[in-house]
């Protein structure tokens, strides 16, 4: 990508910030208006990172789905800031939760011939043709966080992302070693019908399967939200087996942070009484562990930036890599969350 | 049971006085789905006193269906206007928002500003329907999907967590052993029915509902009242969203009051307030309000999956919308007291 010249921040799109600052060879008139046509598609993309890569270094164009949260942007920032400590060039499009956006992106990609693409896909579907156009220029990609749907697998190279069944399944064992095998459990679900919430179900039973003293008695949708959660909760404690309740596995940290005060209001003491497990590692569940009304969090991680460019590189050397990697990530227990505390991001 | 010599007999008195008002279905509904639970559900109606207050499932659907009932009195009146408003959720989640950023800047600017900015948006949707007679479903919609944007912005898209003693308590104290936004509820019912009931504005409402034109034509001034009736459903609004941040001390402007416009209309017209404008039950709209909460709090508490849980709701609402339904009414009427062939023919002449 030498020679082009990427607008700079406050500079508008048009015709002549468009046009290469240094005279360049290979600009045949044809790719010159496929080079236009291209940029004119990126009118509404949004680029951060724009200065020439030093020769050795790989192009890359990563889309990500949008801010949705901050979850989300935490893990733009990650990408971002280990592209700059590494002096990668990163082309970063927002895709502001539209496909289309998205699709256009990958397209622009494609034009600008970066040497690989990554994104984290809005939806799973309707990515065929376009992943078929950056096979067919020879582009690498790479899928962060979230999994596509396609015919042919050979359209990535692979997906980074976590495995919410493994998730699932850590938070179980840590369980089944802090209660040694005796809990009657009360299970906050996620969103009904979305992949961490079926995947953090299935892991955990899989965890506990084999304990004959764990019961789960109360399983109930909080929606991921605090106040499902609390509202939940309050139901469960005052339900008839509800005094027996003496584990609460929560699918993400919101909806525990919102039982914690259910918990609190029937008067009695979350992460005494209650054992309370939940996953994603937010800060405010740390700040609950120091607080010591929550025993356990297992992370799940959006600080993906440095395992992602020693994937690129590693695509880029030509290794072959394994289609599905989990994302690195930590367990954090009481002991450990007030060291944790300070360095958490999000 | 000191529960059930209170409960029943008052439920009993209330079916009763009402046998002839339209608040009469809601009622048995919400009695029906009372007394399935005290048979069918262990511990639905299980009270004890805990550090000075009432706590039991019966408390949880007062107070959790608080925000629901709020809103319910604001969308009454638009709707008996003939409008509706579908952004209070929205005006929930901005005032829920605001009011956390203003709670370290002291108690009455962050409740003043929380309320502050729900009146503003209720003025915006007077302003767009009144004024500019956008449609109510078009110029509310504009907030719907713009006012969650707007409390991201006063958020920064993060959850912002609060202490202060007295914001919490508006979500989750308690008065006399009840939940404060019990007294909060009564207090607006009261003030809104003073406001109807006892002025001439009631009747102003529902003239505008039932025709706009000839209200206008006989002087009525349509326009103002209809702007008010937005700015106090932006009101309600802002009440229902300042409980909600408080409940659970923190303003997550993602999923503060998302669908409660939903159910705020829903609570309306199983009140039996008709959606086509003119006359409203402002009691009925509360008592739709609690039969909804009661319905959800009966599905956790026995357990139904949430992916199923829809289902026997939609049924509850079907069979309640359906005892309202006039040619239902009059069909079950008529099976009852079959008339003589004769008289009947006499009465279609």
């Amino acid at each position: 990508m030498p020679g082009l010249a990427l607008p700079r921040p406050g500079q508008t799109l048009n015709r002549s910030t468009l046009r290469t600052t240094r005279p360049l060879s290979p600009m045949t008139p044809k790719f010159t208006s496929r080079l236009l046509a291209a940029a004119g598609l990126f009118a509404g993309v949004f680029f951060t990172t724009a200065q020439v890569a030093a020769a050795d270094k790989p192009v890359v164009g990563f889309s990500q789905i949008g801010a949705e949260s901050a979850w989300r942007t935490a893990n733009t920032d990650s990408i971002k800031g280990e592209a700059a400590k590494r002096g990668i060039t990163l082309k970063f499009a927002d895709a502001q939760q539209k496909q289309e956006n998205q699709i256009k992106a990958l397209r622009s990609f494609i034009a600008q011939n970066v040497d690989v693409i990554a994104f984290s896909p809005v939806v799973e579907t309707g990515w065929e043709p376009v992943l078929r156009e950056i096979k067919k220029a020879g582009i690498p990609v790479i899928l962060t966080d979230r999994a596509v749907k396609v015919s042919d697998p050979s359209l990535f190279v692979t997906f980074v992302g976590s495995d919410f069944v493994e998730e699932g399944r850590r938070a179980g064992k840590w369980l089944v070693e802090k209660t040694k095998g005796q809990a009657v459990i009360a299970e906050l679900v996620g969103t009904p019908g979305s992949a961490p919430a079926i995947d953090r179900k299935k892991g955990f039973e899989e965890a506990i399967a084999g304990q004959a003293g764990m019961k789960i008695i109360k399983s109930q949708s909080g929606d991921f939200t605090r106040a499902k959660g609390k509202e939940v909760m309050e139901t469960f404690l005052k339900s008839p087996e509800g005094k027996s309740i003496n584990v609460l596995y929560a699918h993400n940290d919101d909806m525990a942070l919102g039982a914690i005060q259910a918990i609190e209001e029937a008067g009695l003491k979350p992460g005494t009484d209650i054992v309370i497990v939940s996953i994603d590692g937010v800060k405010g569940a740390f700040e609950a562990m120091v607080a010591g009304k929550l025993n356990c969090t297992v992370e799940c991680n959006p600080l993906i930036g440095a395992q992602l460019f020693d994937l690129v590189a590693d695509v880029v050397a030509g290794k072959t890599l394994p289609k599905r990697i989990a994302v690195e990530e930590g367990l954090y227990d009481q002991s450990q969350a007030a060291a944790a505390l300070p360095s958490r991001q999000y | 049971m000191i529960v059930d010599l209170l409960l029943w007999p008052a439920l009993a008195a209330l079916l009763w006085v009402n046998r002839r008002r339209p608040l009469l279905w809601p009622l048995v509904a919400l009695a029906l789905l009372l007394l399935f639970n005290r048979l069918f559900t262990p511990g639905f109606f299980a009270l004890e006193i805990r550090d000075g207050r009432l706590y039991g499932t019966l408390v949880d659907v007062l107070n959790q269906g608080s925000k629901v009932m709020l809103l319910a009195l604001g969308m009454t009146l638009v709707i008996a206007t003939g409008g509706v408003d579908l952004s209070v959720g929205a005006t929930m989640a901005i005032a829920g928002a605001v009011m956390a950023r203003l709670a370290g800047v002291s108690i009455p600017v962050a409740l003043g500003g929380g309320l502050g900015v729900a009146l503003l948006a209720g003025a915006w949707n007077g302003l767009l329907v009144s004024a500019f007679r956008i449609q109510p479903i078009i110029a509310t919609l504009i907030l719907m999907v713009a006012g969650r944007g707007v409390a991201q912005l006063v958020t920064d898209g993060q959850i912002i967590n609060f202490e202060q003693p007295a914001l919490v308590y508006l979500g989750n104290g308690s008065l006399l052993g009840l939940p404060f936004t019990l007294a909060l509820v009564l207090g607006m019912f009261v003030l809104t029915a003073l406001l109807v009931r006892r002025t001439a504005l009631g009747l102003f409402i529902e003239a505008i509902g039932d025709n706009e034109t000839a209200a206008r034509f006989t002087g009525l001034p349509a326009r103002p009242v209809k702007f008010l009736v937005y700015v106090f459903a932006g009101l309600c609004a802002g009440l229902a969203g300042l409980v909600a941040a408080s409940n659970i001390k923190s303003a997550d402007a993602n999923h503060i009051g998302l669908y409660l416009e939903l159910d705020a209309i829903l609570a309306v017209v199983v009140g039996g307030t008709a959606l086509t404008g003119g006359r409203f039950q402002l009691a009925g709209s509360l008592v739709g309000a609690l039969l909804i909460q009661t319905l959800g709090t009966t599905l956790y508490a026995r357990n139904v999956g949430a992916d199923v849980a829809t289902v026997p709701k939609a049924i509850v609402i079907l069979a309640v919308c359906l005892l309202q339904s006039p040619v239902l009414r009059a069909k079950l009427a008529g099976l009852r007291r079959p008339a003589p062939a004769a008289l009947r023919k006499e009465g279609a002449a």
